[in-house]
């Protein structure tokens, strides 16, 4: 018993310790906590800190306290757990499963969510409109009609189009629900190849091969991280890959018509700012990002000798000149 | 530090520690290293969202995970003692066509349990306030757990059960087939394991089909903690061992959460902290 004593002894110095450098000297706290690293998460929080600055809020008025669940559920909990009881003002919460969790633990602090694509069917708020309780964000639904239509507009004979995506994904899921409904009303036939983690993808992806003239690719954190693979397989055999957002475009694929999650951080922000100043959440309808962007990747369809329509050329926002894996 | 981060891993520790006593079984009982648990832990949690969400009664659903889990172990038990597929193999298979089969269960990959009545809520409306609703329970059903864990050990049956990872040719010996063994104790293990897979999804609030995701690795850090802390002098010290390692070890996550270092370096903390609890009684020996 003397040693286990002793072990105790050595962390409750440590916690104290360290619980003691936290508290800092600024008027608010705000908590953020992410699921997983990840460039558009990324984006996300970083905007959300801009979004706050632009509504005036430094970093001088305000101490941020991060944390990522590193893909952990448990832990993610625990993020949750902390930020209830560490006078808090506020929480970020980015991606569902960070907002389920905070949404379950904390009822006393106004929380923030990003990059949740559905979240009332996640569970997080009543309604888009009126969310009630103390919860209110931003979603990052995908416009994907519109960047199915933009497929179109490449292909205009497109006949046959391929979804890449985990059916893990809780927000892929939703995607892939309506680029379903979509193909249908078009006339395309749809064929899914799905994957659960990113050694899968190759196959996935030389699965598609031989059936169909494009490949979608959804907001998919596994899809997303393994595109170098899907472009690998894609561009041997000459198959244009139309993306979600523009981190896949710089990376190689065509284009897309999408968000860019900056700006909706910085949405987000702006919405964190107006509750600091006493609005109440609960009549915050939830918002999507309101600025789309088309990207466009000259360089990927040059390699494939894939003709840009003028139209597409002339209104692109973005233009990459080349493929990069930043 | 407050109170309440304590809570927390207290009640993750409890949670997570019936999915550790589930470990014990296959890990050092049984001998058999059982990768199954990172599926049946979401299976548990799967069934019991899915038939919460259809109306079923809290409690009965804990009761539907437990016979799914028992499934699951019964499906590797039957790779490895009848197609003679390794143990290790035998639990990836089951593990990854649990991921399909957890993904059916729940009909899409999240079920969302906030603001439904779980057993938890139920606790709370019975006068139970908050956090207490939550460790009340947990302590409840672990502390019930291990009593009829230690009883079934402790039967002829569960001797038979331990000496088959122990010495299986004393078991065939005595007229007794390691495999049926093997089979039970496989069931057992996997029954606890979506048992607290169970518990986690109402606890937390929703069930995900990537929550399994590392569940061994907490499992056997539990294990090992509890025996280097504890001791495991006997099956009643063991399984307290095996309840108390699950809890310093969500107690190491926090602590590496507090620490308030580059959310990047938390795994890294985490088990860094592991290793100061493993190695303490080392050093302190040492230095005697």
């Amino acid at each position: 018993m003397k040693r286990n004593f002793s072990i105790l002894i050595v962390l409750t110095v440590l916690i104290v310790l360290f619980s003691g450098l936290t508290a800092g000297a600024q008027e608010y706290r705000i908590g953020i906590s992410q699921f997983v690293e990840h460039p558009a998460l990324d984006n996300a929080r970083n905007g959300f800190i801009e979004g706050l600055a632009e509504e005036g809020f430094s970093e001088e008025d305000i101490e941020f306290i991060e944390q990522n669940a590193q893909a952990d559920f448990a832990t993610a909990q625990s993020i949750a757990q902390q930020f209830k009881n560490g006078d808090i003002d506020l929480v970020l919460a980015i991606t569902t499963q960070n907002a389920q969790a905070a949404v379950n633990v904390i009822a006393n602090i106004p929380v923030l969510f990003t990059a949740v694509t559905d979240p009332v069917e996640a569970g997080i708020v009543n309604s888009m409109e009126n969310p009630g309780g103390n919860v209110t964000g931003t979603t990052d639904m995908n416009p994907v009609s519109r960047q199915i239509e933009l497929i179109k507009e490449f292909l205009p004979e497109i006949t046959d189009l391929g979804v890449l995506y985990n059916p893990g994904e809780v927000n892929s899921v939703v995607q892939v629900d309506l680029v379903k409904e979509v193909t249908a009303e078009m006339g395309i036939k749809l064929h899914e190849a799905t994957v659960s983690n990113s050694s899968e993808v190759s196959l996935a992806a030389s699965s598609l091969v031989g059936d169909v003239d494009a490949v979608y690719v959804p907001t998919d954190n596994i899809i997303v991280s393994a595109l170098p693979s899907v472009l690998n397989i894609t561009n041997q055999n000459n198959i244009p890959v139309f993306a979600s957002e523009n981190g896949q475009v710089r990376q190689g694929a065509i284009a897309t018509l999408g968000i860019d999650y900056t700006l909706l951080g910085i949405q987000t922000g702006k919405m964190a700012a107006r509750v600091l100043n006493g609005a109440n959440p609960a009549e915050m309808p939830v918002e999507s990002s309101d600025e789309l962007k088309l990207y466009l990747n000259k360089k990927a369809a040059e390699n494939l000798g894939l003709e840009i329509p003028a139209a597409v050329s002339n209104r692109a926002d973005v233009i990459y000149e080349e493929i990069t894996q930043e | 530090m407050n109170l309440s981060f304590a809570i927390t891993s207290l009640e993750q520790g409890l949670a997570f520690g019936i999915m550790a006593l589930g470990v014990f079984i296959s890990f050092r009982i049984l001998n058999f290293a059982d990768l199954t648990v990172d599926g049946s832990l979401p299976l548990g949690a799967a069934v019991s969202a899915r038939l919460l969400t259809m109306g079923m009664n809290p409690f009965y659903s804990l009761g539907a995970a437990v016979i799914a889990g028992g499934f699951a172990g019964a499906i590797t038990g039957f790779l490895n003692t009848k197609l003679k597929i390794a143990p290790l193999l035998s639990g990836i298979l089951t593990m990854t066509s649990l991921y399909s089969i957890n993904l059916r269960v729940m009909g899409r990959p999240n079920i969302p349990l906030i603001g439904k009545e779980t057993i938890f809520t139920f606790i709370r409306d019975l006068g139970v306030p908050y956090p207490w609703n939550n460790l009340l329970l947990l302590i409840i059903v672990i502390t019930a757990v291990k009593l009829i864990l230690d009883a079934f050990l402790n039967t002829q049956i569960g001797f038979a059960l331990r000496a088959t990872g122990d010495n299986p040719q004393m078991i065939r010996s005595m007229g007794i087939s390691t495999n049926s063994m093997k089979m039970l104790g496989l069931i057992i293990s996997n029954a606890l394991v979506a048992l607290s897979g169970a518990l986690v999804g109402q606890y937390q609030g929703f069930a995900d089909v990537n929550m399994g995701v590392g569940t061994i690795i907490a499992g056997l850090a539990s294990v090992i903690i509890g025996e280097v802390v504890i001791g495991e002098k006997s099956i009643m010290i063991a399984t307290i061992g095996v309840i108390i390692g699950s809890i310093l070890y969500r107690f190491s996550i926090s602590i590496a959460l507090n620490l308030g270092l580059a959310a990047s370096d938390l795994k890294l903390l985490t088990a860094l902290l592991v290793i100061i609890f493993l190695s303490t009684p080392r050093i302190k020996k040492a230095l005697r």
